[in-house]
């Protein structure tokens, strides 16, 4: 009863606040666009029934809601990837962390997407760093929740100790858009830890993964072709639990892309093989090391999730981490996209600073706004559906008052297919409680 | 400044060991006629009497080969809210000579730096971070920043963890920063001293301790010690147990201070045994030692203050402070600065209130000090952008905020905060010379230190790989000596 009490006055408030509907025609008027792949000055951008229906330079059509976007700049919603959005909301709770797992008899088929928290406080946070879309990415059990040298564990390392299990379970896309549907599509791909991280799963040797992980596969596609015997218990034992086995198949036939946390060049190239040897598709995430070995993942046609800020020789696998490392993946032609900070979970709203850095180590700056949009949506098998202004694309855009990877910049409009958001958050509206003293206690100001 | 917090025989022991004054050195006198004097002769060794041996590893910082020079034409924002568009910074001798517009002199004979087109701004502090105690490599033989094995740790000092050749120094200074205040961990409720630096290449600690700068101690508020004693079934278990640890260790320190005071001044029985512990609190007490306080909620820092009362003493900085926004007045009335991030939060409970307009609010009350922190390897290199978030929300939010100003929340301010501003912080005549060329305004993502001074010493030059240090640890290691995408500017 209380819950739907709770409830209820949620829904009474989103539809207080929010100002558009997904079916009016919106049409932004009078800015400096950029698509994605293009940037058009004093352009327009029209929006119906959720989705973009044309950009140009025409004006707007009779009938729209006309948002003067002159002096400004309009951009695709922002996509986050390797994200913890909706996924958890105070990283020391564990109790509000649905990122992680660790039981040993389920890996791979750990599915985020039942997890999800539509009303998660991180979302509106995020939406005003122009984020509308998220890859909301499980964690290994052993990683590390951010702020890691406050973690004041002796002796286990900034990873803690590892559980087995070789997958930390499948990813999910999002929209932060208000309301309850917020789930794009689950299990969009496997997430794996290698390097370090990884070894210390197998046992504790890089070697040891590599042949776990190879046979691991090899009972995976064991069980695939025999999945009958497997029902009547007529094939040998197999290590893994059958949920794991199914969840693997995809991964196996190289049609669900998998997601390997990576760093160090030599792991990288190890990895590389490990996909061709097995006719797995990859993408890496962090490759600080990754230019060092630009080349081969450029003719792999592997795409990299990576944080250009990240250049200091955190561990030794990460020694040759540079700040021109995404400036040197794109020269060689990978596709990069770029991360927000820790995990871009309550910090997701810094990936366009971490952009905006990685101009500044000479990444062009239209690759930088492709590494936010475009390229995430490519990468997860979702180009032309948002992560980009062009007509068909969900109506995800984000009108902001200037560069919007300067921060300086902010948004003054936010669209999520095509229903312009409340530029609202819980830490507005604790800024606003906070700004002026009356007589009354704070807790009466709303 | 110093003068303002050092007082009493600790003051005068560091300034006569530091600089080495004749007409102190022999005597430890005091210009403080209350301050303890001993009656007889001494008989105690130096490391058995606290009165004589306040800072045993003293500094031997010099200066690295340094010009006069002149930079011109930059558009200067002199962390003393002032902006002076094509102006001239004059550097004789290490020191800030002359700041003005473009009519101000430049003495013949100096190199003339042009930078039109550019920004101008005192160096960077970083008043609260790791570097060297949590190096990179962060792996376990290295983690040096956290005596996690009693809450009270007083009596370690961050200076002897810390490694000179953390390759973080060297990208800190890329970005800016002249100057870092490094702090123990914050495990404990007393974690030991913090030393500050200045931000050269050096083989020892003792080659980059700021001469001059006061000890301070790190005291933590909050989760972190109540979670790492409490898991261990030890008090501090609660935020009451934090509260009755701090409160017993400074009962102790104060009775530890009176028998050497009174030893000292009758010189009768034996001297008391020195406690390191003590004798870091008694330096609290007697104001000589600054407290940079860990504490996150507004309810902990008003018990921190008012613990301050009951034991006499002041507290220099509230760290990381997410909620000082809810009690802005409070600390601009106590004279308490607040070090704090601009998009940091949610990664635990008491971090859960912290909003982006923080500095921005702390700021905007009459006789603030707001201070942007780091905490962090990485982010330290860019105080200047996590300002300028800062300042963007401050301005969403309505405030009038100019960028000469808000530039001191990572200089002149931050000077302020760790018990320096007499010596840097600001572009002023006199003070040390420590200058960053921006390549643009540094309020901008694109903007990155062009060069930056220490003491009038160039010590980093973003064109010019002579000036672009390495540390030991990083030779020979995988990519050293190559260049990624062909970017020949900054070693990292």
């Amino acid at each position: 009863m209380r819950l739907s009490h709770i409830l209820a006055g949620a829904v009474a408030a989103l539809s207080l606040a929010v100002p558009a509907m997904a079916q009016e025609t919106v049409a932004i008027v009078g800015g400096r666009i950029l698509t994605g792949n293009s940037v058009i000055e004093n352009g327009t951008v029209v929006i119906r029934d959720g989705k973009i229906v044309s950009v140009g330079s025409g004006g707007a059509p009779s009938g729209a809601r006309v948002i003067d976007a002159a002096g400004k700049t309009v951009a695709p919603g922002f996509v986050a990837v390797d994200s913890g959005l909706a996924g958890t909301e105070v990283g020391s709770v564990s109790g509000t962390n649905e990122l992680r797992n660790s039981a040993n008899t389920l890996s791979a088929a750990f599915d985020i997407s039942y997890g999800l928290d539509p009303w998660s406080f991180t979302l509106p946070v995020a939406r005003l760093g122009g984020i509308t879309r998220a890859i909301v990415v499980p964690q290994h059990p052993g990683s590390s929740g951010g702020h890691v040298h406050e973690d004041e564990t002796a002796g286990a390392g900034d990873r803690g100790y590892q559980t087995p299990g070789l997958f930390a379970g499948q990813a999910a896309i999002i929209n932060l858009g208000q309301g309850s549907n917020i789930l794009v599509k689950p299990r969009v791909a496997m997430v794996a830890p290698f390097g370090e991280a990884g070894a210390g799963i197998a046992g504790g040797a890089r070697g040891a993964q590599f042949v776990l992980f190879k046979e691991t596969l090899s009972e995976v596609r064991l069980y695939a072709r025999n999945k009958s015997a497997y029902e009547r218990a007529g094939l040998r034992d197999l290590s893994l639990s059958r949920a794991d086995l199914e969840a693997l198949i995809p991964v196996a036939n190289g049609t669900m892309p998998l997601i390997v946390t990576v760093h160090r060049a030599s792991d990288i190239q190890q990895v590389l093989r490990l996909a061709r040897e097995e006719g797995i598709k990859l993408i890496l995430d962090g490759a600080e090391e990754g230019w060092l070995v630009a080349g081969d993942i450029a003719s792999a046609g592997v795409p990299v999730l990576l944080n250009p800020i990240s250049n200091l020789p955190s561990d030794f696998e990460m020694r040759a981490a540079r700040a021109e490392n995404a400036a040197a993946l794109n020269a060689a032609g990978v596709v990069i996209a770029i991360k927000g900070n820790e995990g871009s979970t309550h910090r997701a709203r810094e990936a366009r600073y971490n952009a905006g850095n990685a101009v500044s180590h000479g990444l062009p700056y239209g690759a930088a706004i492709a590494a936010l949009t475009v390229n995430p949506a490519k990468i997860f098998g979702m180009a032309g559906q948002f992560g980009q202004i062009a007509p068909g694309a969900a109506g995800d855009v984000v009108v902001w008052s200037g560069d919007p990877l300067e921060p300086l910049s902010q948004p003054s409009a936010v669209f999520v297919n095509g229903v312009e958001q409340p530029l609202t958050s819980r830490p507005l509206m604790l800024r606003d409680r906070y700004r002026q003293q009356t007589p009354m206690p704070p807790a009466y100001r709303n | 400044m110093i003068g303002h917090h050092l007082r009493g025989v600790s003051l005068a022991a560091i300034t006569c060991a530091v600089l080495g004054l004749s007409a102190c050195a022999t005597t430890g006198s005091t210009p403080d006629d209350t301050a303890a004097k001993p009656s007889k002769e001494r008989t105690l060794a130096a490391g058995l009497d606290p009165a004589t041996t306040l800072d045993p590893y003293p500094s031997t910082y010099q200066p690295m080969p340094r010009e006069n020079f002149a930079v011109v034409g930059a558009t200067v924002l002199t962390g003393t809210d002032r902006k002076i568009e094509n102006g001239v910074v004059v550097v004789t001798d290490g020191k800030i000579a002359a700041v003005g517009d473009a009519s101000t002199p430049v003495p013949s004979g100096y190199r003339v730096v042009e930078a039109r087109g550019r920004y101008v701004t005192p160096g960077v502090i970083d008043v609260h971070s790791h570097l060297g105690v949590y190096p990179s490599p962060g792996v376990q033989g290295m983690s040096d920043g956290n005596e996690a094995t009693n809450p009270n740790t007083a009596q370690v000092w961050a200076e002897h963890s810390l490694w000179p050749q953390d390759p973080g120094f060297n990208t800190a200074r890329a970005g800016g920063v002249t100057t870092m205040h490094i702090l123990p961990g914050s495990a404990n409720l007393f974690g030991g001293r913090g030393v500050t630096i200045r931000n050269v290449p050096s083989i020892t600690m003792q080659g980059m301790k700021f001469p001059a700068a006061p000890y301070t101690v790190k005291m933590a508020c909050g989760e972190n010690p109540s979670r790492v004693y409490g898991g261990r079934n030890q008090s501090p278990a609660t935020g009451m147990g934090n509260m009755a640890g701090y409160r017993a260790a400074f009962i102790a320190a104060r009775e530890y201070k009176a028998k050497w005071d009174k030893w000292h001044e009758t010189g009768e029985g034996t001297a008391p045994t020195r406690n390191l512990q003590n004798e870091t609190l008694a330096g609290v007490l007697d104001g000589s030692i600054l407290i940079q306080n860990h504490c996150y909620r507004a309810d902990e820092m008003a018990l921190m203050m008012d613990m301050a009362k009951e034991f006499g003493y002041r507290i220099a900085t509230f760290h990381h402070a997410t909620e000082a926004y809810k009690l802005a007045p409070q600390l601009a009335a106590n004279g308490i600065c607040a070090a704090m991030w601009t998009g940091w939060w949610g990664f635990k409970m008491e971090a859960l209130d912290a909003i982006e307009e923080n500095a921005a609010l702390v700021d905007a009350q009459q006789g603030s000090c707001a201070v942007i922190h780091s905490d962090d390897a990485e982010l330290t290199q860019r105080l200047n952008q996590e300002a300028a978030a800062a300042l963007s929300a401050g301005r969403r939010a309505g405030l009038n905020i100019s960028e000469e100003h808000a530039i001191g929340w990572f200089t002149s301010n931050a000077a302020k905060a760790i018990g320096i501003a007499d010596q840097t912080g600001s572009l002023t005549p006199g003070l040390r010379a420590d200058v960053v060329i921006w390549s643009a305004d540094p309020f901008s993502i694109y903007a990155r230190a062009d060069q930056v001074f220490i003491d009038g010493a160039l010590t980093f030059d973003r064109s010019n790989p002579a000036y672009q240090p390495t540390s030991d640890f990083e030779l020979g290691q995988p990519g050293y000596g190559l260049t990624a995408a062909n970017v020949t500017e900054g070693a990292r």
